[in-house]
């Protein structure tokens, strides 16, 4: 196993455990099997959590604080040793159930996983990285005792090809010539982070493969059990296999919109409405939403409703977008996916409120939320609002909107029953 | 104009339908449509000729038909340019599209997936960007949607300059191929190996670096730049190519300034709202007095850009608002998705449009001011011409 260790040998012993591994091989140990889940479950909450504190919009300085505080509750043993060793048994064990991905999950839930880890060895290499200062000081000690006038530490560079630095080049954050990228010292944790995803995406294919012919059989009545349960053990409700309110008629949906459909879905249906025609993002995000061949959806969208069902292209079940992938789209010109909350104006998030009839008190508090870029829980606001019922769990899923929204309504109805109203 | 001295020609050609016509398709298909040279590009030196190469390369190539009524034939894959000719011909496809070089024969993809192992998977692809004119809508007053005149078109110009420069200067590819989409906006083609090998992540790093424009139809404010200096690309971009291009052409050619719709849909982009409405209501109640002489469009612009700079609103946002304002109504909009997937297919040049009936020609980068898209040969034109000749 590849150690990735950090400079600071000496200084307080708190900060002790400067290690970060790439986990290039799996380690040769026992493992006992409540460790072998508990310590995966242990690092999902710490994945879960970034991820949540991701969709939610948190800042550089908050996520930082954030993952420490993750990490220190959840993974931090008495010993450097422990720690180390939960840390890596945990990333394998969760490697064994997001490698599945291509049979029980959907695509996203891989991507999912691969972008987790890797924001979460990206903190933690800056954790764990000598601070710019730091370096300078050597790097203008060498440069004096070489006879060679003082660098800036501003001056240090790194020339890479762009291949190498894709992050760093999607967000114009080097200077490119020529097919090379100069990376300033304090971007090089992008280097290595790029390394981590690539290394780990491979090897999660190469996982899956030895899962699928020989590890699923071996241990089918061991560990194959806790491996498949971790699937669906966090991540809440798997909406891609959704059929609780059955089909659904053209003449019903257009009622349910105006009931119990997020904003995002609302607004693209009505504009399905108006416009007969959605460009691409919006076909995908609304037609896996739905998951109902209306039939004039299925006339219109014929392929793309198909697609969606996975009956066409590569027939493999899309799963209805979440919140965060919804908040995390790029909408361009003509588009009218994406999460309302986060790509309106907010003259056009106030009129798109209005009619859905959130006014007064409320109207500020969505706004508030939004403003601190709280997407998810401006949502929940709306819907509470709407619903004049609470929402603790918050809304973490467009589906989720919609189930809720009609439990809280079924049960109205039965009210009204009750009382004969 | 040119066009002027081209009328009697097109007059005398439209005796023929003009357009698309299936039989001068098949004319196009058998004496003009350059198979032997599309082989030779798309095997890129796997040719037997040399050593070492990969005989298989053009083989995995996934090439997809479009036939009459929206038929599709996905997957065809072709070993030589006799075989590509053939079918093209034997077929003669609306439409041609081209994906990219996969694991295995495309064509053969089930029988590979039986064995198992054989993963059918994209191995190469050139790095291709989409721009089309339709994107343009909100800045462009002349059409609208699929049609495209001589005062839009200059846009496109611009985008090639902006896009080409910058895959040649800052990511060092040499091999660029620009072709006209047949109606209403250009493909690009980048070709060197080494943008052939880009995955995924890499593509969409390289569309992402590209991006400025981020509106959606919800949104006034379609470009955000940020921070106290612009990206060395973003800023050789403006003052080499877009800053001349809206002062000189487009304000003018679009009529920017000219009515009250038009000139609040830029004053939706300042963020100061006092700022905006002082200019609001200096144009609005523009009577004759304060009328200074020359161009509206120019000297309300040119009234905009000293009010945003003068000591009064010396907020570093409102100063960088006039490049965003720029920024909105010229930088090139690529279609992202294009570009992000190597297994996106794209049209072929030298394909026909099939509602035009226009070639989609090359178009030269280092000229590509002259390209005219109205002169651009319509198939009842190439065709018949060259009937005549043999």
């Amino acid at each position: 196993m590849e150690i990735v260790r950090s400079q600071r040998k000496t200084s307080d012993s708190a900060a002790a455990a400067p290690t970060i591994s790439l986990y290039r091989s799996a380690p040769n140990i026992e493992v006992r099997l409540d460790d072998f889940e508990l310590f995966a479950i242990d690092r999902l909450r710490v994945l879960k959590g970034i991820s949540d504190g991701l969709s939610r919009g948190k800042k550089p300085e908050e996520m930082e604080k954030l993952v420490s505080e993750l990490w220190r509750t959840n993974m931090r043993l008495q010993e450097q040793s422990e720690t180390m060793e939960k840390d890596v048994i945990s990333h394998f064990v969760l490697r064994l159930v997001y490698c599945r991905t291509f049979f029980v999950f959907s695509e996203d839930q891989r991507k999912w996983f691969l972008s987790m880890e890797t924001a979460l060895f990206r903190y933690r290499f800056r954790f764990e990285s000598p601070d710019s200062q730091n370096v300078k000081d050597k790097l203008n000690q060498v440069a004096r005792s070489i006879g060679q006038p003082v660098v800036n530490a501003d001056a240090i560079f790194f020339k890479v090809p762009f291949e190498e630095v894709a992050e760093l080049v999607s967000n114009r954050r080097v200077f490119l010539f020529k097919g090379y990228a100069y990376v300033a010292m304090n971007q090089v944790v992008s280097l290595v982070a790029t390394q981590f995803r690539s290394l780990l995406s491979k090897a999660l294919v190469l996982t899956n493969r030895k899962w699928t012919s020989t590890i699923r059989e071996q241990e089918k009545d061991r560990l194959t059990p806790i491996v498949e349960a971790l699937s669906t053990s966090y991540l809440g409700p798997d909406y891609s296999q959704a059929k609780e309110f059955g089909e659904v008629s053209l003449k019903d949906i257009e009622q349910l919109a105006n009931s119990s459909f997020p904003l995002c879905m609302r607004h693209l249906f009505e504009k399905l409405r108006e416009e007969h025609h959605l460009k691409h993002g919006g076909r995908m995000q609304l037609g896996l939403f739905l998951k109902v061949g209306s039939e004039r959806f299925d006339k219109e969208y014929a392929y793309s409703i198909r697609h969606n069902y996975g009956k066409e292209g590569k027939r493999t079940d899309y799963t209805p977008y979440s919140c965060q992938k919804i908040i995390s789209s790029t909408p361009g010109v003509g588009d009218h996916h994406g999460c309302p909350y986060r790509h309106f104006s907010e003259e056009n998030l106030r009129a798109a409120l209005g009619k859905m009839g959130v006014g007064g008190r409320t109207m500020d508090d969505v706004m508030d939320k939004v403003r601190n870029r709280h997407y998810q829980l401006a949502c929940t606001l709306t819907f509470e609002s709407i619903h004049a019922s609470s929402c603790d769990a918050g809304i973490n899923h467009p589906n989720q909107y919609f189930t809720d929204s009609q439990k809280v309504l079924k049960t109205k109805v039965t009210i009204f029953k009750l009382l004969d109203i | 104009m040119l066009i002027d001295g081209h009328e009697p020609v097109q007059q005398q050609v439209s005796t023929i339908p003009k357009g698309f016509n299936p039989d001068h398709l098949k004319v196009y298909y058998g004496k003009l449509f350059p198979h032997a040279d599309i082989f030779k590009w798309m095997s890129y030196g796997n040719d037997g000729k040399h050593p070492g190469c990969d005989l298989s390369y053009f083989g995995r190539r996934e090439f997809s038909f479009t036939l009459e009524n929206d038929i599709y034939l996905r997957f065809q894959s072709f070993n030589s340019a006799t075989e590509l000719e053939h079918a093209i011909r034997e077929k003669c496809p609306f439409k041609i599209d081209i994906g990219p070089v996969y694991s295995v024969d495309p064509a053969k993809r089930h029988a590979y997936a039986q064995g198992g192992d054989n993963v059918f998977t994209p191995m190469e692809r050139e790095l291709i960007f989409d721009i089309d004119m339709s994107d343009y809508d909100d800045v462009r007053y002349c059409c609208s949607g699929a049609d495209v005149c001589l005062d839009c078109w200059p846009l496109m110009t611009v985008a090639i300059k902006v896009m080409d420069r910058a895959l040649r200067d800052d990511f060092g590819f040499d091999h660029i191929l620009w072709v006209y989409s047949g109606r209403r906006g250009v493909h690009c083609w980048v070709c060197d190996r080494r943008a052939r090998r880009l995955t995924n992540e890499q593509r969409a790093a390289v569309a992402d670096y590209f991006r400025v424009y981020k509106g959606s139809e919800n949104n006034a404010k379609k470009v955000s730049l940020t921070g106290p200096v612009l990206h060395p690309f973003l800023a050789r971009s403006y003052t080499d190519v877009l800053e001349v291009f809206f002062e000189k052409k487009l304000l003018c050619g679009q009529q920017l300034f000219s009515t009250q719709e038009k000139y609040e849909k830029i004053l939706a982009i300042i963020p100061d709202e006092s700022t905006a409405a002082e200019l609001h209501d200096r144009w609005q109640g523009n009577r004759r007095s304060s009328i200074p002489k020359g161009d509206p469009n120019i000297v309300r612009w040119e009234q905009l850009k000293h009010t945003l700079q003068s000591g009064k609103h010396k907020g570093q946002g409102l100063r960088r608002c006039i490049e965003e304002i720029v920024f909105s109504y010229t930088y090139p909009r690529l279609d992202m998705e294009v570009s992000k997937h190597m297994n996106h297919l794209l049209k072929a040049p030298f394909c026909v449009h099939p509602k035009t009936g226009r070639v989609c020609v090359p178009i030269d980068p280092d000229h590509c001011e002259d390209f005219d898209p109205t002169a651009v040969p319509a198939l009842s034109e190439v065709s018949s011409l060259k009937t005549v000749e043999t």
